[in-house]
């Protein structure tokens, strides 16, 4: 029953964050990205610090994203308005976001196991 | 002992001056008493005398009572008879004269030698432009809390002046420049006075809070000759620290004990070794999380009960604690409070604290505040505060906390160690995962960096000579620190151009002990002054620069990026007056002109392993090396 549950409220979840992401276009979101500052605090790998959040791999859907975006809840992140960063920007900024590639697994790094 | 030609009329005038200039200004300090030297009449012929005993000579013999090691200085002619001594009559050796090619480089590698070393390099200057120059280092060894010798060149007496230079160097009270910040200052004006004074500089720069301190030395007291016998050197004894008051101390204890929930802030804590092993058994007794600030190396980084292993911010510990016990801690309103972050309109702050908590703060600041320099930070409301040094009154804590721990409290103290123990494993595990993500990136990340140096210093005698502050505290995350030398902090007062030299003046400190010293330097910081890389390469100093190359005094760019979006004004403009670009600094080049082994730049994450094992392989033969890195921004 809990499983059914989950199942549901995922698709309704999907379903509504794909019906509110707007069309991005990726290569005007790296320039964005780029111009407007983001790669400052988030890295432009989008991997964050201890200045900015993770972007790479973001979980956000693109509703919850904008309202960040927007109208930051906390910590140093300007709200960055239409006025700077219009809806369309945003959705190319996010577009570009969503490509950052997968992280290889820790174990596959020597590195970082010794 | 060379002849002495005294001069009668030349010396009624210097009285006469001297007389007049107290009379006019009790503060400033006095003419020095050399009135004994010879003042040419009209057709009467100076004697030239074959002085060989100068009164620096004696100044010398006073500065190695002191077993001062290193003199970093820029030649300047108002200290140019101790210079003479120092090199020539002293051996230079201690104190063996450093060259440094700015002020600034002078008192900054005596900062980063002194918080290894744990004692005081000397610092020579004029009291005049050279102090000028050294002033911000001056400022950050004092919010810093760090022993600094200074002592500086001037003419005080204006017959004494000879031409153009002497006078622009010359300064009637040469100390107030930097006396707010400083600790002590003398102006001595016979050599018995100098020999007083300067012994009693060494003590109360030693005593804590370690500060800077000042001693001027006249430039007729250092070139004119001893009259008769040598004064007698008063004996050193450096003072025993402070310590908290035994019933404060017991007091404290049985808060801690009785906690359920204590928290320790270490900030400049560690003055020696022994404070790492006090604090490890301390919150090992307690079973209590240690949020180190990381002014010093305090808490071994892989310890259990290390609370921020990067990742895992100070509020959570904080604001969970029923106790806080606060160690000589930096700023400790803002660890205990919010306030409206940047990112909004006005100021709000809002204590994070449990209704209840209780802070105890050990700290040693108060014992000598002044009021200009505002270093002490907003005003905490704590329930027992003990005026002492933290390290000194630690061994009593333990045995206080031994004393009233009974078997029921033990027991609880042992649950509450496992449940800390998994936390922290979680947030070092959560580091790996962290660093992985832009593992391939160019530029590259500031986690690869570490992580690549890491890999190949980890089986040495190593030790960090930089902050890590601005490359996401990626050594602290990813390390393991377990030594007291391993990690010297910041700069104190956040006055960038610290970084090269301080760097260059703890890997000197290490030298003798054949320790393996890395830097991360940022790029913004080595403009200031990159002379002294030149200083390291000359005197040989063991040392690697790892350049934290992202193009940009970033801190600032962040600033100018976020007020741009908050004043709706876009960001098109934000390289302009913060990025380091068009051209681009060649940093290999720079190191390469001044005597370095260098590399760079380096942009290709697979290329860097193997840069890093070319430039230690130099290292390690006893010379610095520098790797320009193009770095991901943070």
């Amino acid at each position: 029953m809990k499983t059914a549950l989950t199942l549901v409220f995922l698709l309704t979840a999907t379903v509504l964050a794909q019906t509110a992401t707007p069309t991005g276009n990726v290569d005007n979101g790296k320039r964005l990205f780029l111009r407007d500052g983001c790669y400052q605090c988030h890295g432009y790998a989008g991997q964050g610090g201890l200045n900015g959040a993770r972007l790479a791999q973001t979980k956000l859907p693109f509703v919850a994203f904008n309202a960040i975006v927007r109208n930051p809840p906390s910590g140093n992140m300007p709200p960055f308005r239409a006025k700077v960063m219009s809806d369309q920007e945003l959705a190319d900024v996010y577009a570009y976001i969503k490509t950052f590639p997968e992280p290889k697994p820790v174990k596959d790094i020597p590195l970082l196991n010794q | 002992m060379s002849k002495s030609n005294v001069d009668r009329r030349g010396f009624l005038r210097g009285a006469a001056a001297t007389a007049a200039s107290v009379a006019a200004q009790v503060a400033v300090a006095q003419t020095p008493n050399i009135a004994a030297r010879p003042v040419a009449e009209k057709g009467v012929t100076v004697e030239v005398t074959g002085n060989e005993r100068p009164g620096s000579d004696f100044m010398v013999d006073v500065l190695k009572s002191l077993d001062i090691e290193y003199c970093a200085a820029n030649p300047g002619s108002s200290f140019r008879g101790l210079h003479e001594s120092m090199i020539n009559y002293g051996g230079n050796r201690n104190p063996e004269l450093l060259t440094c090619c700015h002020e600034e480089s002078s008192v900054a590698m005596a900062h980063g030698y002194a918080k290894v070393e744990g004692k005081p390099m000397m610092v020579m200057a004029h009291g005049t432009v050279g102090l000028q120059h050294a002033s911000m280092a001056i400022y950050n060894a004092y919010a810093d809390r760090v022993p600094v010798y200074i002592i500086l060149g001037n003419i005080l007496d204006a017959e004494y002046r000879r031409g153009n230079a002497e006078w622009m160097h010359s300064v009637q009270d040469a100390a107030a420049m930097v006396r707010d910040f400083t600790k002590w200052d003398d102006t001595p004006v016979t050599l018995p006075h100098f020999a007083e004074s300067a012994v009693r500089a060494y003590t109360i720069a030693m005593t804590p809070p370690y500060e800077p301190v000042v001693i001027v030395a006249d430039g007729a007291l250092q070139e004119e000759p001893i009259e008769g016998k040598d004064p007698r050197i008063p004996k050193l004894v450096v003072s025993a620290p402070p310590q908290g008051d035994s019933a404060a101390v017991a007091a404290a204890a049985k808060m801690l004990v009785n906690a359920e929930n204590p928290v320790i802030v270490a900030g400049r804590l560690a003055r020696t070794p022994k404070a790492i092993e006090h604090l490890v058994e301390l919150a090992e007794l307690l079973q209590a999380r240690v949020h180190d600030q990381r002014m010093r190396m305090n808490f071994p980084s892989d310890h259990p009960l290390y609370a921020n292993p990067g990742v895992l911010p100070a509020s959570p510990n904080i604001s969970d604690a029923d106790v806080i016990l606060a160690l000589e801690p930096q700023d400790l309103y803002s660890s205990t409070h919010s306030q409206t972050p940047f990112n909004r309109y006005g100021m709000e702050a809002h204590s994070i604290l449990k209704p209840g908590t209780r802070i105890i703060n050990i700290s040693a600041l108060e014992l000598n505040h002044k009021s200009n320099y505002q270093d002490f930070y907003r005003y905490v409301e704590v329930d027992l505060n003990i005026a002492a040094d933290a390290e000194a009154t630690l061994p009593s804590l333990i045995e206080e906390v031994k004393r009233v721990l009974t078997p029921d409290r033990k027991r609880a103290i042992a649950e509450r160690g496992t449940k800390t123990a998994k936390v922290n494993q979680a947030a070092r595990d959560r580091n790996r995962e962290l660093a992985a993500v832009a593992w391939d990136a160019s530029p590259i990340s500031t986690a690869r960096l570490s992580a690549e140096l890491w890999a190949q210093i980890r089986n040495e005698d190593w030790a960090l000579v930089s902050t890590d502050r601005m490359v996401s505290a990626w050594p602290t995350r990813l390390w393991n620190f377990t030594k007291h030398y391993q990690h010297i902090g910041a700069q104190g007062a956040a006055g960038v151009g610290y970084g090269a030299p301080a760097s260059a003046g703890a890997a000197l400190a290490h030298k003798k002990h054949g320790r393996l010293a890395v830097s991360i330097q940022c790029d913004g910081d080595l403009n200031y002054a990159p002379g002294v890389l030149w200083t390291a390469a000359h005197h040989k100093i063991p040392l690697l620069y790892v350049m934290h190359n992202n193009k940009a005094y970033h801190e600032e760019r962040m600033y100018i990026t976020a007020l741009g979006a908050r004043f709706n004004r876009g960001m098109d403009n934000i390289d302009v007056g913060t990025a380091l670009i068009n051209p681009d600094i060649d940093y290999a080049s720079i190191a390469k002109g001044y005597g370095l082994y260098a590399e760079g730049p380096i942009a290709d994450p697979a290329a860097l392993g193997p840069a890093i094992k070319r430039a230690l392989a130099r290292v390690k033969a006893g010379e610095p090396a520098l790797l320009d890195v193009r770095t991901q921004p943070r």
